[in-house]
């Protein structure tokens, strides 16, 4: 399953400054361009996991390797330049006074000359749609809107990891589903950590259920999205879509034609 | 509570104004920021009595007004909302200051009265001044023009985040406020415990959500220097601007309009 691993992440611990302990090893590795899943219960170490592989916490034991480079001081600056993170509000990263300047923000960071940040930034909004909201405040920004502009100003800096904590967090069921479309159509290898199950449906072949700081289950979302003790055990629950239709439930026989007769009453 | 609701939106008018399109807006933001502190200067330079000498100064607050096709009223009420401050600084030099200095028919005015009115003209002057400045340029501009004029770094940045999560904290502010108002049935007035503990919450709040922004802005290199894609071109118009207003005002700084409508009267007579 896994060909060459671009994160390889091995008996990773972290205890907060409070002295709860967040993970108590986590071992995983992402192959290049597999799109995975972090499920598991608030508190469970997803956003942990994530902050690590974007750099923003140092490995306190076991390590963290992502394109061959482990993670450390020394190497966080070539590390955070093929790493993007999407944070979980998308409040906390649109932080320029414009939306141009935003998705300008990294590129002109890395230093590229004016005219490649210029390229690259209308490039990165034609890929979310969002071109026509170049000059407009965040601030009065829609919450879908705000979303694409995130992942607009992750891609102008090109990394080839994407990490996303709760992306449909608080958007509306066609913002969501236009995020997912999204998703679908980028090549990067994809991290997702969500609650949003039927999320990882449409979008992770793959899932890692954690629970209390250690990994419970991964392996492929068909068979662990449908295991109801495991979900259970991970404060988590079947994807929607993979349960019985409530209206229809005990009807056997006209499962079909009942479902559809009570819709339209 | 129901302030916070209802003044809160004016920011946001602040900033449409500087989204509309006029022969000011247009102007470089470097000449107009120049041009309203050498305004400023000059105003503030004058001796504490001064009265006459200020009011020529308008001319600057009203031909930009015009021009920049702003709303006046809303510029009076913002000015309004901010007098009391002013008034604050000036308040007491009536008491202190009773030496008289003027009088008009009967009635004595005391240096102390004076002071005040030149105080309070010069709050006015100045503030209108800014006021302009900010809503024919926007914020973000002004931050720019700063960048390029040379103040440091540190600041600019601090100024650009001040303004883009003033609007984040409000929600935040008003949610809190809301939350209140849900359980305190009506009651108005402030209860000082009940204050103090919103307060707390929003700094708490906001000191995590600065935590996590400085996290965003080091996943995406920041490095301590703003970076702003953005061109600025000074023109020929740019400079006519700069020159013209900076003639204009040391001439009423350090002339006075007076001796020179007086000679050209004079000279017309003859």
């Amino acid at each position: 399953m896994v060909t060459r691993p671009v994160v390889e992440v091995s008996d990773l611990r972290h205890a907060y400054a409070d002295g709860t302990s967040a993970l108590r090893g986590v071992s995983f590795q992402v192959g290049d361009g597999e799109r995975l899943a972090i499920v598991g219960a608030n508190g469970a170490g997803k956003s942990t996991t994530l902050l690590h592989l974007a750099g923003c916490l140092l490995p306190q034991a076991g390590s963290v390797r992502i394109a061959g480079l482990p993670l450390c001081r020394d190497t966080l600056a070539p590390l955070r330049r093929c790493v993007g993170l999407l944070f979980q509000n998308p409040d906390d990263q649109l932080f320029m006074p414009r939306v141009f300047d935003d998705v300008a923000f990294g590129p002109l960071n890395l230093g590229l000359p004016a005219d490649e940040v210029r390229t690259r930034v209308m490039h990165a909004l034609a890929v979310v749609g969002a071109t026509h909201l170049a000059q407009r405040q965040p601030h009065r920004l829609s919450g879908g809107e705000k979303r694409a502009v995130t992942i607009a100003a992750v891609l102008s800096m090109s990394p080839t990891i994407l990490l996303l904590d709760e992306p449909t967090a608080a958007l509306d069921p066609r913002s969501r589903r236009q995020l997912i479309e999204l998703l679908q159509t980028l090549g990067q290898t994809i991290i997702v950590a969500t609650h949003d199950l039927d999320l990882v449906l449409d979008l992770c072949p793959r899932t890692l259920v954690l629970g209390e700081g250690s990994v419970i289950a991964d392996g492929a979302s068909g068979i662990i999205l449908r295991d109801e003790a495991l979900l259970a055990a991970a404060h988590l629950e079947k994807p929607l879509r993979l349960q019985s239709c409530p209206v229809c439930r005990g009807v056997s026989g006209q499962a079909a034609s009942g479902c559809h007769s009570s819709n339209r009453v | 509570m129901a302030r916070i609701e209802s003044s809160f939106p004016d920011f946001g008018y602040l900033d449409s104004l500087a989204s509309r399109d006029s022969p000011i807006h247009r102007l470089d933001p470097r000449v107009k920021l120049l041009t309203t502190l050498l305004f400023i200067v000059c105003v503030v330079s004058f001796d504490r009595y001064a009265l006459s000498p200020l009011l020529p100064f308008a001319i600057y607050p009203v031909v930009l007004l015009t021009l920049a096709k702003l709303p006046p009223g809303y510029l009076l009420r913002k000015l309004l909302l901010a007098s009391p401050f002013a008034l604050c600084i000036g308040i007491f030099n009536p008491l202190f200051d009773r030496a008289i200095l003027l009088h008009v028919g009967s009635l004595e005015i005391s240096g102390g009265w004076i002071s005040l009115a030149s105080i309070m003209l010069r709050f006015v002057l100045t503030v209108a001044a800014a006021l302009i400045l900010v809503a024919s340029s926007g914020f973000d501009s002004l931050c720019l023009a700063l960048a390029r004029l040379g103040a440091p770094a540190a600041f600019v940045v601090q100024l650009l985040l001040l303004h883009r999560y003033l609007f984040v904290l409000g929600d935040e502010a008003l949610r809190l406020a809301r939350a209140r108002a849900q359980r305190s049935f009506g009651r108005h007035g402030i209860e000082l415990p009940v204050v103090a503990s919103l307060l707390a919450q929003l700094l708490l709040r906001t000191l995590d959500r600065a935590q996590r922004i400085y996290l965003a802005m080091k996943c995406r290199g920041f490095d301590g220097e703003l970076r702003l894609l953005r061109p600025l071109r000074i023109g020929a118009t740019d400079l006519c601007f700069l020159i013209g207003w900076t003639a204009a005002l040391l001439c009423l700084r350090f002339v006075g309009p007076a001796p020179m409508i007086g000679r050209a009267i004079g000279g017309m007579s003859w």
